[in-house]
């Protein structure tokens, strides 16, 4: 496993202990502990250096107190730093579809994150806790079974699901479960979108597109969270075709540290709203930038 | 192009670009230090440097670039291909049946995820694609029995290859782990060679988690060989350089697409010029 950044830090900044203020050269010296430590976690590159300006403007010139360690001063101020980048301490979790309905939420994402079963979890959610009437309907039109796929999780779920019509595009489907949504009196209408890469372009003009035809209350970038540098294109990509207003970050459950959530976070602006920690439907909880933190940090 | 001097600012641009590739700080280090061997303060042109770069990445690719290693005495050769959650296996398995195929062989899929919603129908329709039988059970059922049932019938039937899906997991949990080492004693009561390869299927957007993802499978399920997916998109997969390094286990297969086409042999170079952004023949 990973050596803690505390240990890191120890090891770099304790012989510094009771010599008052903290300098630029011993910050300096820290920050390339925390950068290792970031880039070993799959922080962005981009994002783990401006991160690392930041902190070290806070970090030089503070007064070592007596009864703390420089080194566990620094791993504080890093790890407060980290917390409010993610969002701060008292980050909002929900979605938000109070709005006339039926609210249609979007879920978009590269192939494989995880959309069709966090679809089906956030469903499930919002049903039970928000007691709201929910109607799922696949988009994608893609990969085998995909729409097999959430109607047998809607059934497992006891949310409803759009009827299948084979042969419509995206576009067809998303705006025939908004009528349904409609005329049968749902409050939120799921939109499963099939995988893409952000740089296919043909697919982002189609997820755009669905976009435009029905004005989503809550676009979601549902991402992997073992995902590597590769998440500050995806979720800029993203981001500047269909406008998102959350991510949720799937397989926490995994052992992966999690740096993608600071990445993602930082170049979309967008927060964090909800962490898949299991492949069963109840497996959602809301996002704590405070353990993504501890995590990424290896503590 | 202008040449510039290969020092220190150079290298750690180089470095940077790596890192940004997902090669990990330790893999980038160790390759620039090697690529400045011999060249540090010489005047250089950028196409020159990342050819260099690239050539450097190749040669820690190039041992684990083998082609799948199949074997005409065992009738049938038996595939199972294991991994993380939607790292592209069901989909490899379909683009990879219709190459055997392609190639003459008789092939059977066993759709050994009996968990995931749709995952049977889903490995059904990669095999109507290429007109394959699909061997499948019900859902929930236990994956080695049909795993079992599959290869009794392979064999009964005269394939050359059987394929077996199984469902997704992450490697840190262990009761799932176990399951896959239950189907690989189970198939051996059949065939004690089988499974004959056991391919991890790798997704090319993972970090570093990759590593310890090649290490827990190759160490709990026996894997023999890899496979990297999605590199269509625009993750590099550089981690595959550390993986290389550390467990030496074969690379069979590329995926760069969701088409039935879309799996290419591993290309090292190719692999290593893509990370560097080198040119074709740069090197
Ligand atoms: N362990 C774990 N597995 C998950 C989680 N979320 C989704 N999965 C699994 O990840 C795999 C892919 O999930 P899907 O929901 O099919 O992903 P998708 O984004 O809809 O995939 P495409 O539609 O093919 O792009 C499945 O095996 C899911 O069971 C999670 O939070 N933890
Ligand atoms: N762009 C691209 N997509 C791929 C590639 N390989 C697989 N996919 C897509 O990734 C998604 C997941 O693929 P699956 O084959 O279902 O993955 P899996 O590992 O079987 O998933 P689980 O069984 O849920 O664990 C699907 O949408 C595939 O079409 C690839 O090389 N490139
Ligand atoms: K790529
Ligand atoms: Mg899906
Ligand atoms: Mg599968």
């Amino acid at each position: 496993m990973f050596e803690s950044l505390s240990e890191r830090l120890s090891s770099v900044l304790d012989r510094l202990k009771g010599r008052g203020a903290l300098s630029e050269s011993d910050v300096s010296a820290a920050m390339r502990e925390v950068r290792l430590a970031l880039l070993d976690a799959d922080v962005a590159l981009p994002v783990a250096k401006d991160f690392i300006e930041r902190v070290k403007a806070k970090a030089v010139g503070q007064e070592v107190l007596r009864s703390v360690t420089p080194g566990q001063m620094v791993v504080k101020i890093v790890h407060d730093e980290l917390v409010e980048t993610l969002g701060g301490e008292d980050a909002q979790g929900g979605l938000d579809v109070d709005a006339t309905p039926p609210v249609p939420v979007l879920m978009v994402g590269l192939q494989g994150s995880g959309k069709t079963t966090s679809t089906a979890k956030i469903a499930r959610r919002l049903q039970e806790k928000g007691k709201k009437r929910v109607l799922m309907a696949s988009l994608d039109t893609r990969r085998p079974a995909a729409m097999e796929q959430l109607k047998i999780l809607g059934e497992q779920a006891g949310v409803a699901t759009l009827p299948i019509v084979a042969g419509q595009t995206a576009v067809d489907i998303a705006k025939r479960a908004m009528q349904a949504g409609r005329l049968q009196g749902y409050d939120v209408v799921m939109l499963d979108t099939a995988g893409r890469m952000a740089v296919d372009e043909a697919l982002m003009a189609e997820v755009a597109a669905v976009r435009d035809a029905v004005s989503p209350r809550e676009t979601l970038l549902v991402a992997d969270s073992l995902t590597g540098q590769d998440a500050v294109n995806t979720a800029r990509l993203f981001n500047e075709r269909v406008s998102l207003t959350g991510i949720v970050l799937t397989r926490m459950d995994g052992d992966g540290r999690g740096g993608a959530a600071l990445s993602m976070r930082a170049v979309t602006g967008c927060p964090i709203k909800l962490i898949g920690t299991g492949e069963k439907l109840d497996a959602l909880e809301d996002f704590q930038p405070k353990r993504i933190a501890g995590r990424i940090l290896g503590m | 192009f202008t040449k510039r001097k290969l020092d220190d600012d150079t290298l750690e641009e180089l470095e940077e670009l790596l890192i940004s590739a997902d090669l990990g700080v330790k893999a980038a280090s160790r390759i620039t230090a090697a690529l400045a061997k011999g060249r540090f303060g010489k005047e250089l042109a950028p196409e020159e440097v990342r050819g260099a770069l690239a050539a450097e990445i190749a040669r820690t690719l190039e041992p684990v670039a083998k082609p799948l290693p199949l074997r005409a005495d065992a009738k049938p050769y038996v595939i199972m291909f294991v991994g993380v959650n939607g790292t592209g296996k069901t989909t490899t398995i379909g683009k990879l049946a219709s190459q055997l195929k392609g190639a003459g062989l008789k092939v059977m899929l066993a759709a050994g995820d009996t968990f995931r919603a749709a995952a049977i129908e889903q490995l059904q329709v990669w095999g109507e694609r290429s007109g394959l039988p699909v061997v499948s059970g019900k859902v929930g059922a236990d994956a080695a029995g049909l795993a079992y049932d599959a290869l009794t019938r392979a064999k009964a039937e005269g394939m050359d290859v059987l394929m077996i899906d199984t469902a997704g997991r992450l490697q840190n949990k262990t009761d799932l782990m176990a399951e896959l080492q239950k189907i690989g004693r189970v198939v051996k009561k059949i065939d004690v060679d089988a499974p004959h390869a056991t391919l991890l299927v790798l997704d090319a957007t993972t970090g570093q988690n990759a590593i310890n993802q090649a290490e827990v499978f190759r160490e709990m399920a026996d894997v023999t060989g890899l496979v990297v997916t999605k590199l269509d998109g625009s993750a590099k997969g550089g981690v595959l350089v550390s993986i290389a390094e550390q467990t030496g286990l074969p690379v069979h297969a590329v995926g760069v697409g969701e088409g039935i086409d879309d799996l290419q042999p591993f290309d090292p170079m190719d692999y290593a010029r893509a990370i560097t952004g080198a040119a074709p023949g740069t090197s």
